[in-house]
């Protein structure tokens, strides 16, 4: 049954994937799709935007409207469709370092303007398109083509980032753990105000194969897992036994005026809007 | 009679919501604020859309996405922003997304000086983004002129389907001056494919040079990126469609220059001696052959209201017939070498600039006339 879904919600044609074998992202993709169908969105309201690199490929494979824009810039974009058409269904799909380096500006700024765009990230711990640079996320100490000795910087927490910033949902879970990555992007689609999933993925390519991992997508799927801590299970634990851990759960479901709506409120009050 | 007293930067917000401008996104930057300002003002009372956002790159960004819904956009800045804008104005020529970007400009390059008049982006509007592409760049020398040319740069953004720059400067920003508004202004409006959903292709080429664009939203999907891409809006590295994809949306704004060039002449019909310029710069030019007209100096003005496509024919022509010709400029000189290349060799082609931040003087572009 999922497969007929996610092969309705594919641009078919398009296929196979550019990615990698091994990559994380087509599970990560089929888990949005599916998410997608549960909300019942058709595809002629619903705009898939993306900026630069392996998840910015993304939107290409999705029967939609889609948009691949500039590297990090794919919130400002979707800031412009969604406030100029509020009824359209708008997802920013990023990858790590566009998210988080090139486009952090834009990604605090959507969080704390609180507009009704879900953001997706696809984290696979690298910068894969372009041959493996260390991306804000790579984990210290971790090797990539420009951290040949280990990475001496410390990662980025997105979604500590992005609450901080004041996203009304905050989500993270790894690809692997693919049923409850489907139902933490469902509930963001369902989130009126800003929604940031930080999915986990993988790069066997570029991140495993300079980790040890090898370009085996098991282990680095493996290694992914053994990384990872449920929120409950990381209350039980210290500080120091959850360095370097990626714990998954849903961290931000709250309440907080959204963007266009107060815009309505505030600004379009006085005029008569019928068109 | 609607008669106003606006400053430029009044002129350009209200020429551009009779546009039909209905979305507005920027960041604030001197000397072009009141721009912003003003569509914060008045957008909503159209229903029109206005956002301040973090910085210029997302601003035009967000006017990109906000014209891929059919609602005509535009953002302002200065010389900074603009340099900041740069990347998504070329991806608004390549995804072929209607968009007006004013730039107030000011003195530079860096900071430079905010509140001192310039014309020192003139090639940064026409070579800023990388990558062969054509831009359509308009330059207004008075509050009218702002209120009228922003209308046309609406429209050509929409016949053209490209990114339009609306060249001001410091100087027009801020002064004021009478506006008269008109009855009667030709707005386009974005030409609706004919083609039903299932058979359109964004960049098909079989309807035209210029492939209607559908709206997101409006029961058509599709897929747009900044990667050189096929009829569809796919992504190719086939050599033959790259080619004709670059040569057609250079072409489709080359081959309309003279329906997209603008100038105006001032007293050329017995001109020996011609003084070329555009922006505010105009208004001391206008003077200056007023001042040698008195002195029986045969002098005239051409004026450049369009700046890109560069009007070559236009002073070509009116070039044959002069002994000398000035090119007055608040920068050093940044059209030279465009405008040296189309006049006849013998004709001696002298350079008129000032760049310190005050407005050019009509007696300096006298006294430079007079020396020969």
């Amino acid at each position: 049954m999922y497969n007929n879904i996610i092969l309705d919600r594919l641009r078919v044609d398009k296929l196979p994937t550019m990615w990698c074998p091994g990559c994380g992202h087509g599970i990560i993709l089929a888990a949005l799709l599916k998410s997608i169908d549960k909300m019942g969105w058709e595809k002629e309201n619903t705009v898939v935007v993306s900026g630069i690199g392996c998840a910015g490929r993304v939107p290409g494979y999705i029967d939609a409207c889609t948009l691949h824009t500039t590297h990090g810039r794919a919130l400002g974009f979707a800031t412009g469709i969604k406030f100029a058409h509020p009824e359209l269904n708008v997802i920013a799909v990023m990858g790590d370092g566009d998210a988080s380096a090139i486009g952090g500006n834009h990604l605090i700024h959507a969080a704390r303007r609180n507009i009704d765009i879900t953001a997706i990230v696809f984290n696979n711990d690298i910068y894969g398109m372009t041959g493996g640079q260390k991306s804000p996320t790579t984990p210290h100490g971790y090797n990539s083509t420009t951290s040949q000795y280990g990475n001496a910087e410390i990662p980025f927490d997105l979604c500590k980032l992005v609450e901080g910033a004041g996203a009304t949902f905050v989500a993270r879970e790894i690809q692997s753990n693919h049923i409850n990555l489907e139902k933490i992007i469902l509930k963001a689609l369902q989130k009126k105000g800003f929604s940031f999933v930080e999915a986990f993925s993988v790069c066997p390519t570029s991140f495993g194969r300079r980790n040890k991992l090898t370009s085996d997508a098991t282990k680095n799927i493996d290694w992914v897992k053994s990384m990872s801590v449920t929120k409950a299970q990381a209350e039980k634990r210290t500080p120091e036994e959850l360095e370097g851990k990626i714990i998954t759960g849903v961290f931000v479901d709250i309440e907080r005026p959204e963007f266009i709506e107060s815009y309505l409120k505030y600004d379009l009050s006085g005029a008569n809007c019928e068109k | 009679m609607n008669v106003k007293m606006v400053t430029g930067n009044e002129a350009a917000a209200l020429g551009a919501l009779r546009a039909g401008c209905r979305f507005y996104a920027g960041y604030p930057i001197t000397p072009s604020s009141e721009i912003m300002e003003n569509m914060s003002r008045d957008l909503p009372k159209v229903c029109g859309k206005f956002i301040q956002m973090e910085d210029e790159i997302a601003s035009i960004a967000a006017i990109i996405g906000a014209s891929l819904t059919g609602e005509k956009s535009m953002t302002a800045t200065s010389g900074p922003g603009f340099s900041l804008m740069q990347e998504n104005l070329g991806f608004a020529a390549m995804g072929e997304i209607p968009c007006v970007v004013v730039n107030v400009q000011r003195g530079g390059p860096s900071t430079g000086l905010p509140t001192r008049v310039a014309q020192a982006d003139v090639m940064q509007a026409r070579w800023g983004t990388h990558g062969d592409h054509e831009i359509i760049a308009l330059c207004p020398s008075s509050i009218q002129e702002t209120y009228e040319l922003i209308i046309d740069a609406f429209n050509f953004s929409e016949i053209y389907r490209t990114p339009v720059v609306f060249l001001m400067d410091e100087a027009l920003a801020h002064i004021r001056e009478k506006l008269v508004i008109p009855e009667n202004v030709t707005i386009i409006e974005r030409p609706k494919p004919k083609d039903g959903p299932k058979d359109y292709k964004p960049f098909d080429i079989n309807v035209g040079d210029i492939p209607p664009l559908a709206n997101f939203g409006s029961g058509y999907k599709y897929h747009i990126t900044g990667l050189v891409h096929d009829e569809t809006g796919f992504p190719t590295d086939d050599p033959q469609i790259t080619t004709d994809l670059l040569k057609r949306i250079t072409t489709k704004i080359s081959k309309n220059s003279s329906k997209i060039v603008k100038t105006k002449t001032f007293m050329t019909d017995d001109a020996e001696i011609l003084l070329i310029s555009y922006g505010s710069s105009v208004r001391a030019a206008k003077e200056s052959v007023l001042q040698l007209r008195n002195d029986n100096i045969k002098v005239g003005l051409l004026q450049l209201l369009t700046i890109w496509p560069f009007p070559s024919s236009v002073i070509h022509e009116i070039s044959k017939k002069m002994k000398r010709i000035y090119l007055v400029e608040m920068n050093l000189g940044q059209l030279y070498a465009e405008t040296r290349i189309v006049i006849d060799s013998n004709i001696p082609l002298i350079k008129v600039n000032r760049i310190d931040g005050e407005l050019i003087t009509p007696c300096e572009i006298s006294s430079k006339v007079k020396e020969g």
